[in-house]
């Protein structure tokens, strides 16, 4: 069991790094507490798989230190440390089968025989393998074998978390609902950490309890699901999360009130610390951003009107800027002019990319 | 599947039937031809029937008997060639580099050797094992090793045999690599989160990856060796006495030196059916071992 710390930790591909970009991760600090089931959410290339080869060791860090509990493992090999991995394409030994799969992690560890055989029907129940037991490995399907992947890792008493990358990439669709509820099940039976790296959002958003959001090589936010939705630190987090992600503006800002283009939007909060030369955004999600017919809030053309299932979303343009807004039911607009009704709890202001705060009305005054 | 039966079809591989004709079944009839007669000056033939066979496949006759040593003598080599170019080459394989700038350099270097005309490989080691100036012979002997392939019948076959692994290993090591190759990087790390040891990796992972290539490199390695004509011809040229006359050596003594065209003819037969034979022994254990997994499947 183990609580994972990263500290001061950072890697770069190419030997001697000077250049903020020559690092394939920036610097991050992080802590996965025992049991938690983490995301690790971002596009390609961003530095997810490295991060989660550095936690199980396959690549060694160029700084900072990785503990698990109070224990330096950075120098610890792969097989040393307690820990699983899963890969995006399903790694099973082709000689084998099934049950040789199971107990080969075992077999490697020198576990006694009739351990490791009530090891492997146990972890064979949990993931429904038992049928396929004395099956040779190697016709089996992709799910199947992602899951003897899996059931390596889970065989070894000792694994405290076990890491997926990716590993629904090559799943069929109907069946990665169901391998995803079986992952979430085992996460509940048993108390390990897992740590999920993915690009997809839906992904993420139902498999973990904590997100955390990476970009560029580095964190940029880590919260619950709902926190990334109802509050993300960053545009990135705003526009990555989310179908249609969140609308962001360029606006200047004048105390409790921004600026788009010509239209003045009344802010909940105001915002003092801004400097000039900063890239200044508002950013609210089409969730929260309602059409309603002319005259009534800020004059828009409607472009077009998607159904996206359970909701409508028009994508209009404001002064010239593309949006996206929710269609309410039963509204009915006639032409292309309509109006927009921005719900100010919602509205965000960004930094060059960062959320401020702001500070509430009336309150610190000078 | 319905498919559409179309005599027009035959028309266009009638090409290919007389081309195959005329390369292949034409020349090997006129072999059949000779089998079954005896040849005189003059162009004289006269029908023999099996006789030449019956001959070829009694050890107790002259004929018989030459040919089964040469055939003993071909196997052992074959055998032997195996047994080091195949493990040889796999380890060569495995100590090869996976990427960087080396890489393309070893390849370089490895299909150098087949790059060479046999005969200018036989030439090569004919001089590099020469005694009085061969760099390799004159080394040897000077390290007090008494060392002369053309008086010696071992030291001609090591000759021989260090010539084909240095001129063939390269050929195992090259298929061995692109078997290795193409094993993704997540099974070696799937290994390592596994606690595998460097044997557990090589049976587990490597060797069943390497399968199919091994295969093919048996089976060129084992025909090639098995027909080895030009590299002994040109360094000891079958000798000393007999001991390196391989049934190819034999065969071409046979058909040009003594014009003995039925029972040369004979024996390129029976050769023949023999390499057809073994390969075939090859194939079907070789891929019956998968058939084996299928059905312990099933």
């Amino acid at each position: 069991m183990a609580r994972i710390t990263l500290d001061h930790l950072a890697h770069a591909y190419k030997t001697a790094p000077r250049a903020a970009d020559d690092y394939a991760l920036k610097e991050i600090n992080h802590v996965w507490n025992q049991g938690g089931a983490y995301a690790l959410l971002g596009p390609s290339g961003c530095g997810k798989t490295t991060l989660l080869n550095i936690i199980s060791g396959l690549v060694r860090p160029t700084r900072g230190r990785v503990l698990f509990n109070d224990l330096d493992v950075t120098d610890l090999p792969t097989e040393a440390r307690n820990i699983a991995q899963v890969f995006q394409f399903p790694v099973v030994y082709d000689t084998m089968t099934v049950r040789e799969n199971l107990a080969f992690p075992l077999k490697n560890r020198h576990v006694p025989r009739d351990r490791t055989a009530q090891r492997v029907e146990e972890i064979a129940r949990l993931l429904d393998l038992t049928r396929v037991l004395d099956r040779k490995a190697s016709n089996l399907t992709a799910d199947m074998k992602q899951k003897i992947s899996l059931g390596r890792g889970l065989v070894r008493p000792d694994v405290a978390a076990i890491l997926f990358d990716e590993p629904l990439t090559v799943i069929d669709p109907h069946l990665k609902w169901q391998l995803r509820s079986t992952l979430k099940e085992i996460h509940r039976t048993l108390d390990i950490t897992m740590i999920y790296v993915t690009h997809d959002q839906t992904e993420a958003l139902t498999f973990a309890d904590k997100v955390v959001v990476m970009h560029d090589g580095a964190v940029v936010q880590t919260g619950t699901p709902d926190e990334l939705f109802e509050r993300p630190a960053h545009t990135f987090v705003g526009h990555f999360i989310g179908s249609p992600g969140m609308n962001i503006l360029p606006c200047r800002v004048e105390g409790a009130t921004a600026f788009v283009g010509n239209e003045a939007i009344p802010l909940q909060r105001a915002y003092r610390g801004l400097s000039e030369g900063e890239r200044v955004e508002l950013g609210i999600r089409p969730e929260f951003v309602r059409l309603q017919p002319k005259g009534s809030g800020l004059p828009v053309q409607i472009r077009r009107v998607d159904d996206i299932g359970r909701a409508r979303v028009a994508r209009v343009e404001m002064s010239g800027r593309p949006l996206a807004a929710s269609v309410p039911e039963g509204i009915s607009i006639d032409g292309s002019e309509a109006a927009l009704a921005l719900d100010p709890r919602h509205i965000h202001i960004y930094a060059n990319g960062h959320l401020v705060s702001g500070e509430p009305i009336g309150g610190t005054r000078a | 599947m319905t498919k559409t039966v179309n005599n027009r079809a035959w028309f266009f591989v009638l090409p290919v039937f007389a081309l195959v004709a005329f390369s292949a079944v034409l020349p090997l009839m006129t072999v059949v031809n000779y089998s079954v007669q005896d040849t005189f000056g003059n162009n004289q033939f006269f029908w023999n029937g099996i006789g030449w066979f019956q001959e070829l496949l009694d050890p107790s006759t002259e004929l018989g008997g030459r040919f089964f040593d040469a055939l003993w003598r071909t196997l052992l080599f074959s055998a032997i060639i195996l047994m080091i170019e195949v493990p040889l080459g796999i380890a060569v394989a495995l100590a090869m580099p996976r990427e960087g700038w080396t890489v393309a350099l070893c390849l370089v270097l490895m299909a150098l050797p087949l790059l060479i005309p046999w005969n200018v490989v036989g030439t090569i080691w004919q001089v590099f094992a020469r005694g009085d100036i061969g760099l390799l012979g004159w080394t040897v002997n000077q390290l007090g090793i008494d060392y002369n392939y053309t008086n010696d019948p071992i030291d001609a076959w090591v000759t021989i045999i260090v010539m084909d692994v240095w001129h063939w290993t390269s050929l195992v090591a090259l298929l061995c690599y692109a078997g290795l190759k193409s094993i993704p990087d997540a099974y070696y790390q799937a290994a390592r989160i596994d606690g595998a040891s460097r044997w557990a990796i090589f049976r587990t992972i490597q060797l069943p990856k390497m399968r199919r290539v091994l295969l093919i490199a048996v089976l060129l390695r084992f025909m090639d060796s098995f027909m080895i004509y030009t590299e002994p011809f040109v360094i000891t040229g079958g000798g000393p006495g007999n001991a390196t006359t391989f049934l190819s050596i034999d065969l071409v003594k046979l058909a040009l030196g003594q014009f003995d065209l039925g029972k040369a003819a004979a024996m390129s037969l029976v050769y023949n059916l023999i390499i057809l034979a073994i390969c075939w022994v090859f194939y079907t254990v070789m891929t019956n071992v998968d058939a084996e997994r299928e059905r312990v499947e099933a």
